[in-house]
């Protein structure tokens, strides 16, 4: 469902930033794993190969998470950062992940890249707690500022309020 | 500075008879917080629009000044910041800005959200999957449908099933008309903000005849919960072609009236062109999508560049503006109505006989009636409500295009019956980000009309 | 407000009729839409629904005008602090419609981010249950508030910060003043 385009593997795999990173075709897609060191350098070649606009950024914590799909190579950490880039020019999606450990929940941030995703990174540090290395505004943007702890961690309750329903009132 | 052009250049240059601009000095000058350059439009490289210098106020949020701090005696080039909203009636919701204002004109600000956070993303991943999409459709209330489709169909992809095709052209006819009535009511608000009342009213009245419409189909006029996955909860109740066709008669010559109230009108002509230019390289570079984009130039639109359901096999055109001002941005919305009627008469006509919803036990209860008659169709109905049905494992990223862009699910399913991370990407929360960039060097005044060009939905920013 | 400082007697009587009359008949509500509710609510004051026929069309922007704050959406914590504020702002008499589950009860969202009732905040009038109610629902709930008005609580005035309060249970005292019997305010549902 990607719509038509040029063919996903060969031009991108061609470009000398991304020639190693390991890649996986989900559905259609490619979905590119950079390790946090690569993982600005392959924003910027998939940039650089017309994904010009970051569509969505978000954290997902895979606490309690029975096993996942990784390709070879790639170390499954606790967080993961789930980047989705779209080509106007090739009609074609992307996607990368990139995993980030518990105890040091920092990646660089993409925003000189793709200044929309700033909203995005504040929402995941919000979130999770992932910091974003070299970002212009890291606060929080839902919560408000001095919330302590960060919601959709998996070891977050939810915070439900026990509710006592009282007894109805009977037929009128 | 500025060129001596007839016509307004996409990159934002706000002289359009070669005279110099009143604003230009001022956006020139430093600010008194430091040492942030406030060039003109025209003379920002694409470089630097990445970098979008200076229409971003960064300053802390939770400011709290006591009003025995202020000093009221203001320089002659000391700037103000001023917060307008989260209670206001013009925001469209609960939206706070902070404002730099140098007299009447914004040079910085900064849109400051969360004030409608609902833990919906949380929310999500402790209800079921078929209980998902009550929780969805809440995001973007007013275009509800276009939440419960995209959630639907993140859920259909990963667990392999494919919707019957009376389904998905129900579907199809539920989300076009749900476009109608969202710009319809943008178009109602917008009105207002502009000072029309009249247009507040008739859009609204519009807007009533869809809501019945849908009242009739789905049970409720907002939120309906109708888009399942699997497919939609009920069939179409006898009697619904004619009210297509009195919706598709009466629809025409009212918009022409409403076209007629504001486009020919020169006070809103004169308040909206040439207000919150955006250009194309600027809209891609914050993400923006929806009517933004293409007001600024680039005819992308997800059902025609990347289809989904049946949109390949209707015939409609996209909405392209010239240069991406708030004029344009309307026009681009009351012709995407106009768009969405004639998509509305087509699926009206080639909506197949069939299953509303797919035939795969484990996803679809069965119908009510059986309940009465069967065992098993009874131990299924109540399998399916208190227990859900489970998905394999997987992550998928959807999108369909709502009347505010592309509105995304990022679903990761961990093999139970509730998903593990249910993302929902709403546009209006990136496309809020263009902002500071709309407002810089314009007025206060003009910052209303702006803020109601760029339609944001709170539900959906803050989910 | 001096109206309790008089003596009761029918021409004080007939006073508090006319003052209630003109009360009920011009409730001014202060714009305070939050999520889908106040969609319903400005259908509810728009062509079919139309709010005008109550004198209450007008949505005054500024809380000092307002008369009547419709807590219409879910009230998160962020909010919360803003409501507050508004509610504060407003001069006496003012009441207060929670209209829809989330404002009444917190509504499906029972979690951290969604402040259960908004009655936890601001003593609340009515409420008008509904996700959202539909625009007849609201002008139930305006026909309701209109009813308290007229049966009298007219000198009565509320304290306390919220949480739960009640207006049939008597709520505060004024020194001196004899509360009149309480009357269940009834309007009918139609059979």
């Amino acid at each position: 469902m990607t719509g038509a385009g040029a063919p996903l593997a060969a031009p991108l795999e061609a470009h000398p930033a991304l020639a190693d990173v390991p890649r996986a075709v989900v559905r259609g897609r490619v979905v590119w794993h950079p390790g946090r060191d690569r993982y600005l350098e392959t924003v910027v070649a998939l940039r650089d190969l017309s994904f010009v606009t970051c569509s969505d950024l978000c954290g997902v914590d895979y606490l309690h998470h029975p096993g996942r799909d990784l390709p070879r190579g790639v170390s499954p950490e606790r967080f993961e950062v789930a980047v989705h880039l779209l080509s106007i020019e090739r009609v074609e999606r992307v996607g990368i992940r990139v995993q980030v450990p518990e105890s040091d929940p920092v990646l660089p941030t993409i925003v000189p890249v793709f200044p929309g995703a700033e909203a995005m990174e504040r929402e995941a540090f919000d979130m999770f707690g992932l910091r974003f290395e070299g970002h212009p505004d890291m606060t929080r943007i839902l919560m408000p500022e001095d919330w302590e702890g960060h919601p959709l961690r998996k070891d977050y309750s939810p915070g439900r309020v026990p509710v006592q329903f009282k007894e109805a009132p009977g037929p009128r | 500075m500025s060129d001596e052009t007839t016509t307004r250049d996409a990159g934002g240059g706000l002289a359009a008879d070669g005279d110099r601009s009143p604003f230009d000095e001022i956006l020139e000058r430093e600010t008194a917080e430091g040492t942030q350059e406030l060039r003109s439009r025209a003379e920002t490289t694409p470089d630097e629009l990445a970098r979008e210098e200076g229409a971003i106020l960064r300053l802390p949020e939770g400011l709290v000044l006591d009003p025995g701090d202020v000093d009221v005696e203001f320089g002659e080039d000391e700037t103000m910041i001023i917060n307008m909203g989260p209670q206001h009636p013009s925001t469209h919701g609960v939206l706070r800005i902070m404002m730099e204002l140098e007299g009447e004109t914004v040079l910085r600000s900064k849109p400051v959200i969360g004030y409608l956070h609902t833990g919906m993303e949380k929310t999500g991943e402790e209800l079921f999957y078929i209980q998902g999409s009550t929780n969805v459709t809440r995001m973007d209330y007013l275009s509800p449908l276009h939440n419960e489709l995209v959630y639907s169909l993140a859920v259909e992809e990963l667990l392999g099933v494919e919707v019957p095709p009376r389904a998905t052209w129900i579907r199809m006819l539920m989300c076009e008309l749900n476009r109608i009535s969202s710009h319809t009511m943008w178009m109602a608000t917008n009105g207002m903000d502009l000072a029309s009342t009249s247009m507040m009213i008739y859009g609204f009245r519009e807007r009533e005849m869809i809501l019945a419409l849908f009242e009739k189909v789905t049970g409720l006029r907002m939120n309906h919960n109708y888009i399942r996955p699997g497919g939609v909860a009920a069939d179409l109740p006898d009697g619904w072609e004619d009210d297509v066709q009195a919706i598709l008669d009466t629809f025409p010559g009212r918009l022409d009236e409403y076209d007629e109230l504001l486009t020919g009108q020169p006070i809103f002509r004169q308040r909206t062109e040439g207000v919150g230019v955006i250009g194309p390289e600027l809209a891609l570079a914050m993400s923006a999508t929806g009517p933004i984009l293409r007001a600024s130039g680039i005819p992308w639109d997800l059902r025609r560049s990347m289809p989904y359901m049946y949109y390949d096999e209707l015939d409609f055109d996209v909405i392209v503006g010239t240069v991406g001002d708030t004029f344009d941005r309307y026009a681009v919305r009351l012709n995407e109505i106009r768009e969405s009627l004639r998509l509305v008469a087509q699926i009206a006509e080639r909506i197949p006989p069939g299953d509303y919803r797919v035939q795969d036990k484990k996803v679809t209860p069965p119908p009510r009636a059986r309940i009465d008659e069967s065992m098993e169709a009874l131990i299924h109905h109540f399998k399916i409500f208190t227990r859900g049905f489970e998905v394999p494992p997987g992550e998928v990223y959807t999108a369909v295009e709502s009347p505010r862009g592309e509105l995304g699910c990022y679903l990761v399913s961990n093999g139970t019956n509730k998903p593990h991370r249910m993302h929902i990407r709403g546009p209006s929360f990136v496309n809020l980000q263009s902002l500071p960039a709309m407002l810089h060097g314009g007025l206060v005044a003009d910052a209303i009309a702006i803020i109601s060009s760029v339609d944001p939905v709170m539900g959906e920013v803050d989910r | 407000m001096g109206l309790e400082d008089l003596s009761h007697n029918f021409l004080t009587g007939q006073l508090e009729e006319l003052v209630k009359w003109a009360r009920r008949s011009s409730v001014w509500p202060a714009t305070f839409g939050l999520a889908c509710c106040a969609i319903e609510m400005m259908a509810a004051g728009a062509a079919d629904f139309d709010l005008a026929r109550f004198g209450m069309e007008v949505f005054r922007a500024s809380p000092r005008q307002a008369d009547l704050m419709v807590v219409a959406g879910r009230v998160s914590q962020k909010m919360a602090p803003v409501l507050r504020q508004v509610y504060d702002q407003m001069m006496e008499p003012k009441w207060v419609i929670s209209m829809g589950v989330c404002a009444s009860t917190g509504g499906m969202f029972n979690n951290y981010a969604i402040v259960q009732g908004v009655d936890q905040i601001v003593p609340v009038d009515v409420y008008a249950p509904g996700c959202p109610p539909s625009p007849q629902t609201l002008m139930h709930a305006i026909l309701t508030l209109h009813e308290k008005i007229r049966t009298g609580e007219l000198t009565r005035r509320r304290e306390g910060e919220g949480a739960g309060i009640h207006l049939d249970e008597g709520g505060a005292t004024v020194p001196g003043w004899v509360q009149p019997p309480a009357r269940p305010v009834h309007v009918g549902t139609p059979r």
